[in-house]
């Protein structure tokens, strides 16, 4: 692999030359490499491009990475990956998509992946996206992420995308059952003239399953985004979603939260905020002896972060 | 030393032009200086044309003999103004050890940084981490304010009400913060205040009323009958409670 791509590895997956346990590193539309555990098994999937990540149950404190990256101008795909975790598991599983396009011709991610965790099993799911190079062609991903979480099932989900992606269409669907937990925390920033939207759905299906989507973006230039949320419960349960905008430039956000309650004992809440940064918050850093323009990117890292 | 000469503003509201400041002339030298006097009467706006946050129509300012009347906040930040806010400000993602590291110029340890915290009164390790946001109280956010200013350590350093919301802490120790400060920095300590704990302390205190200094001078010579006013109209207060 060249330079360039090693660093992109790193960005995405933390990935410093070979990672430890499972992996499966995906680049310019083929496998580079792949390592599978006793627990951890990766494969092909069957008809369709993209692969099964088949997690043992019982199967404790491992880590899976299965990082994509695209250096050639002009690569299209749309991968199905599959992840299938058994009963009582406690993993975290690193994606992520980088793309380095110096050339002219549109390069596209589209990954679709579908979760079905286990009872009682505990997922972490880091999703990052970068996308760099100075060449005309289109940087695009459209992730879509379907989870379907069994009887005391928890997955915490973190997707960060700042700034490089020309245009992105993220949709997360969801379905809980019986005391079942989600918890999504989706970090984005756009600059010059990217578009970025969101769409969340989340069915709240069994008793007690609780959902929480929170959402902070900053939007530069002349970028927009768009954060659909939709949480629906269908019983006892308890959702909140959250979207949190700084607007800066000629930028132009929306927020468009939609919750549904189908039961009596379903307790909804969204919260949407849209504001530029505060004048006072500037002034504070400023006494400091920060310049207006270093004050600027504190606040918004430190939103960020 | 900080000298403001002929110092002016005057800001619009419903009835037209409302003159704050009417052609204010101090001089600054001592340790401790207190600005007391009447709410509305342009102490806060003052430390803000110090800070720089308010431009003044006219007027000079000079730090150390130096014109810093057209300087930005950044600029006398620099030149060594600190500013504790009367109503602290919030970040989302900041955290009290980002803040502290920010005003100390460089990144402090995390020990550095405790140590300031404790010296307000605040328990370090529940608090380094935690993000300036509003989950903070408004006394927490008065201590991590004060602590910003400590670690600045620069020669003026400007307090509005910092006694304001922390009611619980010990006005000793707030004391001791700021006897602190005086003994290792050596410059100025201006302090806008109605506590007569913190009046006591100060080497100069100046009272500003509809604008304009209504007195200045030693301690021993405002306090007196600044105290003895005080006191007339609690008895006038009183009285009329009484009929």
């Amino acid at each position: 692999m060249e330079n360039y791509e090693l660093d992109l590895l790193k960005m995405i997956a933390d990935i410093d030359g070979t990672p430890n346990g499972a992996y499966n590193i995906r680049a310019n539309g083929a496998l580079a490499s792949r390592n599978v555990t006793e627990n951890v098994l990766i494969k092909e999937k069957d008809g369709a491009p993209g692969i099964e990540i088949i997690i043992k149950a019982g199967t404790k404190n491992e880590k899976v990475h299965i990082p994509v990256i695209i250096s050639e101008s002009g690569i299209k795909e749309t991968v199905y990956n599959d992840f299938i975790i058994g009963d009582d598991c406690d993993v975290e599983i690193v994606a992520g998509c980088g793309i380095h396009n110096c050339g002219s011709e549109e390069s596209r991610h589209d990954g679709i992946h579908s979760f079905f965790i286990g009872k009682n099993s505990k997922v972490k799911y880091v999703e990052r996206h970068v996308g760099e190079g100075d060449g005309t062609g289109g940087k695009n991903m459209n992730p879509t992420t379907v989870v379907n979480i069994d009887e005391g099932g928890y997955m915490e989900m973190e997707t960060t995308q700042i700034k490089g992606i020309d245009n992105t269409k993220r949709v997360t669907k969801a379905k809980l059952k019986k005391d079942a937990t989600l918890i999504v925390r989706e970090k984005l920033m756009t600059h010059g003239t990217q578009y970025a939207e969101t769409d969340f759905v989340v069915d709240l299906d069994g008793e007690n399953s609780s959902a929480n989507v929170v959402s902070r973006s900053v939007a530069k230039d002349n970028s927009s985004q768009l954060f659909l949320s939709e949480i629906n419960g269908n019983n006892i349960c308890n959702g909140h979603t959250e979207c949190d905008a700084i607007i800066m430039d000629k930028a132009h956000v929306s927020a468009v939260p939609k919750i549904t309650a189908n039961h009596i004992d379903a307790s909804l809440i969204h919260e949407a905020a849209i504001g530029k940064i505060a004048g006072e918050q500037l002034i504070k850093l400023m006494t400091l002896g920060l310049t207006e323009q270093q004050a600027e990117e504190q606040i918004v890292n430190g939103f960020l972060k | 030393m900080l000298e403001l000469k002929n110092i002016s503003f005057s800001a619009e509201n419903e009835d037209g032009q409302k003159q704050i400041l009417k052609d204010i002339n101090l001089k600054i030298d001592e340790g401790f200086v207190v600005i007391t006097g009447p709410n509305g009467g342009g102490k806060s706006t003052l430390a803000k044309v110090i800070a720089g946050i308010i431009t003044p129509q006219s007027g000079q300012i000079l730090l150390n003999g130096e014109d810093i009347t057209n300087l930005s906040i950044t600029e006398r930040a620099k030149k060594g103004i600190s500013f504790a806010f009367q109503q602290p400000v919030r970040f989302k993602g900041i955290t009290v050890h980002d803040l502290i590291s920010l005003a100390a110029g460089q990144d402090i340890s995390v020990s550095d940084a405790c140590a300031y915290l404790s010296q307000v009164g605040l328990c370090a390790r529940d608090y380094i981490n935690r993000e300036v946001n509003a989950s903070l109280s408004g006394g927490e956010l008065k201590r991590i304010e004060i602590a910003t200013v400590m670690a600045r350590g620069t020669t003026v350093s400007i307090f509005d009400e910092p006694e304001a919301g922390i009611d619980l802490w010990s006005f000793n120790n707030l004391i001791k913060v700021f006897e602190k400060m005086n003994d290792t920095l050596g410059g100025s300590i201006i302090i806008i205040s109605h506590q007569e704990r913190i009046l006591n302390i100060a080497d100069k205190v100046i009272v500003l009323a509809n604008g304009s200094v209504a007195q200045e001078g030693k301690k021993d010579d405002i306090l007196p009958e600044l105290l003895g006013k005080a006191n007339m109209a609690c008895k006038v207060l009183t009285a009329n409670c009484e009929d």
